[in-house]
């Protein structure tokens, strides 16, 4: 009983036992989470030297302009032999930011995989989809997708809901991801005088993407009682939210800068309410009204509960955290808390399915053979389908079991553990990795056929692969 | 995959637990000879830029730096009828069109009128009227009507089984995969394992069938691996296994990147020049099933008539569907057609969804496959009276 709860802490809340800490998690495992539950969250030493988002922003878009000016050139440059340079430095440019994404993943993982404070770092992974970023689409995401997770999300898992989602809704990489960089009023100054400093004619008008998303999948949820009105009438409360460009300093963290002049003019009614400051201010003001919306708190305990509990939310369940996120304001110490609390998240070991990220981590500290190579496990994680920042669309990556769970994803994962199994140093021990991960919650089959599998390899890889390895 | 002895041993292996657990898989007589494929196009599709009413007076006003140009210019469309035309990186479409084997259904879409992707990808594929009707798909359902023991007759490629795909009937899935295959044996010991636990076991069991089912498939299809997932991956897969006399009969496969927001013309391009390609792969490996073969191509909606302001488009309503094939009596358009002009638009925004994708699916499950029409009403596409099939769609021998 008591080893059943170390398991459900360590694998539902956490991300896998290390070898010997069920043990540790045992003496105490609800206390062993809240300890987890700190305001001051201090960046990882693997995270501390992530490239500067400001910077490289502010690379891409001189890189872009002096792209889009050559290319209006066109002969010109290719006489003066200048295309060639222009071409190899956006190539170096690009191959560099590629690296970035490589290595910055690679270190978000191994800090996963090492740290220890799973629980926390279990929340970071849950607000980061929440709040999704991906490179799946042609912008230069990736790059500065950790560096995102580490300036907005990480600073607020304990936080203030209002505070994770204003930091967000600012940081370069979302505005770029949905497309806000460049989205301005039809009656902005901007978009009367296309031709700007630069003298670049410009395309003039709003574009919704990054307001839709906050509402239908941020906030609200999409039965959350907002019309395609109110889509528009904050997607132009958020014109000119933006980053860096000419004139003055940032004007805000991370390079983020309010653009007066990509600014829709005049009042907006979002939810029935008028913003008419013409600032940065109404922007913040409306997000603020989203957080504390109650449509908010429903989505969001909802999700949170799917993710901590079960694929299909208990409603009881769901209102507890609901009550609590209304209550404490979006305080989510308070909110993690009472997920800890929840009675329906300790009944049953299995109700969910790990994702192959959860997999790829769980396994790595369940072994103690030290840190992955970086090719390895990336090349792991890219052929499991879940490179990191990588999700299809902004809502994320799926949180249930039937999105998971086909046959050839659980192949996949299948031949993952075997073709791991087969090259682990002999000092990884089957009896001991049992002990140290399922044993448990062990099914009698599952006992019996790895104690029978005829190699230590075969053993090792039949418990990766079992289905009380492959919940939580 | 290199044939070498090794790799037979294996492949005779899996086949030998096969064969134990269920004696008549391959053999089983298919349960009609007509081929459906449906390729999901997720995100959004520009229908307005991937068949164009180029001779639409307001058109070029309308859709303005997004419009493409008349037949014969630079970026010109690709002439179907005199007034609409394909977008320019559609090239194999065109002639496929005057041979009479493709059909568009334009101005169409679900019964779904908000603008959440996610919604409309769910009504699209669970086939009810509600975002969350049902946990099944529409095709999965219209399987169970085809059911032939122990065959499959579903096929899903791709990694992940769409919800079109999913429910009650077993289905044939492939996907592209790098990793060394698991030894027989190993996967037997795995599956007493699994007896426990009823999800991982028939995923299991389903996985190892269709590892049987698909062997050979990538055979001269080059370096596989799962980065690589390109469409014409997907569907020379989908050819080939189709293709087999006593192979699946009804396939799906998705493709994502439609949602085209910001700079548009560079990313539809790279997107409409990949399934230009897709297609073409599809009907080169359906081979002699070509003739027997209706695909449908859909997107959840379609996106805004105008352009936004970032030389893109937002989530609109009204789309298209591509339906294509031998069977097809295709060069034609199918359905009403609204105009595009601000009187005609949905909500002053979008082209206007007169059409509904469900009248297009009813007429393929009923007038191809044979399924019958109170069966499809009853079990399929609940609450879809008013969607009336199409006739002249599908070629009657």
């Amino acid at each position: 009983m008591v080893f059943k709860d170390a398991f459900i802490a360590a694998n539902r809340f956490g991300l896998g036992p290390l070898p010997l800490e069920l043990g540790v998690i045992a003496k105490n495992p609800r206390d062993w989470l809240k300890r987890q539950i700190t305001t001051e969250q201090k960046i990882p030493s693997l995270l501390q030297n992530l490239p500067n988002v400001a910077e490289i922003m502010n690379t891409y878009a001189r890189n872009r302009q002096m792209g889009n000016r050559g290319q209006n050139r066109g002969q010109g440059n290719r006489q003066r032999g200048g295309g060639g340079n222009r071409q190899r430095g956006g190539n170096s440019f690009r191959q560099q930011q590629g690296q970035n994404y490589i290595d910055s993943v690679y270190s978000r993982t191994l800090n996963m995989i090492q740290t220890p404070a799973p629980f926390a770092e279990h929340m970071v992974k849950f607000w980061s989809n929440h709040f999704t970023v991906s490179s799946a689409s042609r912008k230069i995401v990736g790059p500065i997708a950790v560096a995102y997770e580490t300036d907005v999300i990480r600073p607020h898992i304990f936080g203030n809901f209002e505070d994770m989602l204003v930091a967000v809704a600012q940081h370069p990489t979302m505005l770029v991801y949905l497309d806000n960089h460049i989205s301005m009023g039809p009656n902005s100054q901007m978009a009367l005088n296309p031709r700007g400093g630069d003298g670049r004619a410009r395309a003039r008008g709003l574009n919704e993407n990054l307001a839709r998303e906050i509402l239908e999948l941020h906030t609200l949820g999409v039965n959350g009682g907002y019309t395609q009105t109110d889509v528009r009438e904050f997607a132009k409360i958020i014109t000119g939210w933006s980053f860096g460009g000419r004139g003055g300093g940032p004007q805000g963290p991370n390079g983020f800068r309010f653009k007066r002049w990509f600014h829709e003019p005049g009042p907006k009614t979002l939810l029935g309410r008028t913003y008419d400051s013409g600032s940065v201010n109404d922007g913040l003001d409306a997000l603020k009204m989203l957080a504390h919306h109650p449509s908010t708190a429903k989505f969001v305990a909802t999700k949170l509960v799917r993710h901590f509990v079960a694929d299909d939310p208990p409603a009881a369940a769901v209102s507890k955290i609901e009550r609590v996120f209304i209550e404490s304001k979006g305080d989510l110490a308070k909110v993690s808390e009472a997920l800890v609390d929840l009675e329906e998240a300790w009944q049953s070991p299995f109700d969910k399915t790990k994702t192959p990220y959860e997999l790829v981590l769980s396994t790595y500290r369940a072994l103690d053979i030290g840190a992955p190579g970086k090719r390895g496990i990336l090349q792991t994680l890219s052929e499991l389908q879940q490179f990191p920042f990588k999700a299809s669309s902004p809502a994320g990556w799926p949180d249930v079991a039937k999105e998971w769970l086909n046959p050839e994803t659980l192949m996949r994962r299948i031949e993952w553990t075997r073709a791991l199994a087969a090259k682990l140093p002999r000092s990884v021990k089957p009896e001991e990795l049992f002990a140290d991960t399922i044993e448990a919650v062990a099914s009698k089959q599952t006992k019996f056929w790895v104690k029978a599998a005829p190699s230590a390899e075969e053993a090792i890889a039949l418990i990766l692969a079992s289905p009380e390895f492959q919940r939580r | 995959m290199k044939i070498s002895r090794r790799n037979l041993l294996k492949t005779a292996g899996s086949a030998t637990v096969l064969a134990s657990t269920s004696p008549g898989l391959v053999f089983a007589a298919a349960p009609t000879d007509k081929r459906f494929v449906t390729i999901i196009l997720r995100g959004g599709m520009d229908a307005l830029t991937a068949v164009a009413p180029y001779a639409d007076p307001n058109y070029a006003r309308l859709r303005s730096f997004l419009a493409l140009g008349k037949p014969g210019e630079k970026n010109g469309a690709l002439d179907l009828n005199g007034h609409f035309g394909l977008d320019p990186n559609l090239p194999y479409l065109a002639p496929l069109y005057k041979k009479g084997e493709l059909a568009i259904l334009h101005a169409a879409t679900t019964n779904y009128r908000g603008r959440s992707h996610f919604d409309g990808q769910n009504v699209l594929e669970n086939g009810t009227p509600k975002p969350y009707g049902t946990d099944s798909g529409w095709l999965n359902r219209a399987l169970d009507l085809m059911t032939d023991g122990e065959r499959r007759v579903g096929l899903s490629v791709g990694h992940a089984v769409p919800l079109m795909m999913r429910g009650k009937s077993d289905v044939q899935t492939w996907a592209p995969s790098a990793l060394p295959k698991a030894e027989g044996d190993f996967l037997d010991r795995l599956m007493r394992v699994y007896e426990g636990d009823p999800v991982f076991e028939h995923a299991l069991k389903q996985a190892m069938k269709s590892a049987a089912l698909s062997a050979g498939v990538t055979d001269g299809m080059g370096k596989i691996n799962s980065r690589n997932t390109t469409l014409k991956i997907m569907t020379e897969a989908a050819g080939k296994l189709l293709a087999k006399s006593n192979g699946p009969r009804v396939a799906v496969i998705e493709s994502g990147g439609w949602d085209t927001h910001a700079g548009q013309h560079l990313g539809l391009t790279n997107k409409l020049k990949e399934l230009n390609t897709g297609l073409e792969a599809l009907q080169q490996h359906l081979g002699e099933t070509w003739s027997d073969t209706v695909i449908v191509i859909v997107s959840e909606f379609g996106r805004t008539v105008a352009a936004n302001g970032t030389r893109g488009t937002d989530h609109g309503t009204g789309g298209l569907a591509f339906i294509m094939g031998g069977a097809v009596k295709g060069g034609q358009f199918i359905g009403k057609w609204p105009g595009i002009e601000e009187k005609h638009q949905f909500q002053g925004r979008d082209l206007n969804p007169v059409n509904d994708y469900r009248s297009l699916f009813k007429t393929v499950l009923h007038e191809h496959l044979g399924l019958a029409e109170g069966k499809i009403e009853d079990a399929i596409f609940p609450d879809s009276r008013q969607a009336q099939m199409f006739s002249g769609l599908i070629k009657t021998v």
